[in-house]
């Protein structure tokens, strides 16, 4: 049998749902027996996300134009989607902008690069090259259908590792219990 | 004493006259999620979790207002209760800001416990997000309105189990909130006797003690019917 195509993608997260995928620990060795690695952020250098991917990871939620393009590329790309971790399933942290209004992106980024900045104010500006911030930040299945839902900030390996292995057998997880689905 | 003969999930099960289905059901064993029920002060029907069926009618009827009749047959389980239950929770997360992750009642929430129960791992409801602000005027509490629910088990045990009657719920529908006093800063308002039964009454992280860590609060809710039956039965022990 072909060796599962496996993927992990990283949006709008703080990349601690990734640093709780390492926290597998031995398992990484056991999954890298049954997996082909073909697109992460911790597991490959690779910088376009490929065809007929069986099984993705998505940390994050969707606050920028690359995040979204992101999103629908590998939607369109991808058998199995699994929304990781809180960022992505409910859009917390990174959503908290939301509560002042339907403009936010403005205010963020005066926040954040000029009135906090000690010298040379201004707003980053390459068009092409640093994303636009969307107005609101949205959880991922708001953008893209989403098939398992794993929340968690972030999901500990245990509940990590309790999804992807009945994947592996081809078999749908049982996202239901206090281990599996309880928020932060 | 007049009772009343009914059943439960099947169960055969004789009440007092009086005593809501949400009685029957904990005589008979059978577990109802609640959230704004709370031992020891009166119902108030606001968070619609308790819902189950009664034959004969095609409402749904909350458990814990609805009187237990002669001849109820009620069912607590049916789909259509589980798929409603799991919608309400829903909108009850996507109409505050509950951002768990950095919440002092994370791990010890009754609205995360109750997401688990009903099987609620995401919200199909878009996230309101509303501007809402937090009041920390008060000596030693807080209150964080981005997580209040609604439930007014604060005002229910601030009036009735201490005799203060801080709170109150302010404005209407979905911009309605717990205001203190007359609207007042918390730390304002001469009535409130720092008892801290709020605190504890409060099944989220919206009413908290000020510098408690996340995994140090812990609700208690079976506090307000000890102090409510040691009163009235003078039963100082639990
Ligand atoms: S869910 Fe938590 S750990 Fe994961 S990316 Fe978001 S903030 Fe980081
Ligand atoms: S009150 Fe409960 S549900 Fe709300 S943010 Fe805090 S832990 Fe989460
Ligand atoms: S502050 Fe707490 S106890 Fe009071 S209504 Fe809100 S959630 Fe309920
Ligand atoms: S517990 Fe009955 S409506 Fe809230």
């Amino acid at each position: 049998m072909d060796k599962i195509k496996f993927a992990t993608v990283w949006l709008a997260g703080c990349s601690g749902c990734h640093m709780s995928f390492l926290d597998l620990d031995e398992f990484l060795i056991d999954l890298a027996g049954l997996v082909d690695v073909v697109f992460s952020p911790v597991g490959t250098d690779l910088k376009e996300y490929p065809e007929g991917v069986d099984v993705c990871l998505v940390e994050g939620a969707i606050a920028n134009e690359e995040n979204l393009e992101l999103a629908l590329e590998i939607r369109r790309k991808t058998k199995t989607l699994i929304s990781f971790g809180d960022c992505a399933v409910t859009a917390n942290v990174p959503a908290m902008r939301n509560m002042m209004g339907n403009k936010t992106a403005e205010p963020v980024l005066e926040r954040g690069y000029i009135e906090l900045a000690d010298e040379n104010p201004h707003f980053p500006n390459a068009p092409g090259i640093v994303p636009e911030l969307l107005d609101r930040v949205l959880p991922v299945h708001e953008v893209i259908p989403i098939d398992i839902f794993m929340p968690g900030c972030p999901p500990s390996a245990d509940r990590i590792r309790a999804t992807l292995e009945p994947l592996l057998q081809g078999k749908t997880p049982e996202m239901v219990g206090r281990e599996m689905i309880k928020f932060g | 004493m007049a009772v009343n003969t009914l059943t439960i999930d099947g169960k055969e099960i004789a009440i007092e006259a009086g005593k809501t289905i949400l009685d029957a059901a904990k005589e008979a064993g059978v577990p109802i999620p609640t959230l704004c029920h709370m031992e020891g002060v009166h119902d108030v029907g606001a968070c619609r979790l308790c819902i189950v069926e009664a034959e004969g009618t095609p409402k749904l009827l909350p458990a814990c207002v609805t009187a237990a009749a002669e001849g109820m047959v009620i069912h607590t389980q049916t789909e259509k209760l589980q798929n409603y239950r799991r919608m309400t929770v829903e909108l009850i997360f996507a109409e505050g800001n509950h951002v768990c992750s950095i919440c002092v009642a994370n791990g010890n929430c009754e609205l995360q416990d109750v997401a688990v129960e009903v099987g609620m791992d995401h919200s199909r409801f878009s996230y309101r997000f509303p501007d809402r602000g937090c009041d920390l005027s008060h000596s030693q509490f807080g209150i964080d309105h981005n997580r209040c629910i609604m439930c007014t088990r604060c005002v229910r045990v601030c009036d009735e189990v201490e005799g203060a009657h801080v709170w109150d719920v302010g404005s209407r529908g979905p911009d309605c909130f717990i205001v203190a006093g007359l609207d007042q800063p918390w730390g304002e308002v001469d009535a409130c006797t720092s008892c801290g039964k709020c605190v504890d009454a409060c099944p989220t992280g919206a009413i908290f003690h000020q510098g408690e860590t996340t995994g140090e609060k812990e609700g208690d809710r079976g506090k307000m019917a000890f102090l409510t039956t040691a009163r009235e039965k003078q039963q100082w022990t639990r």
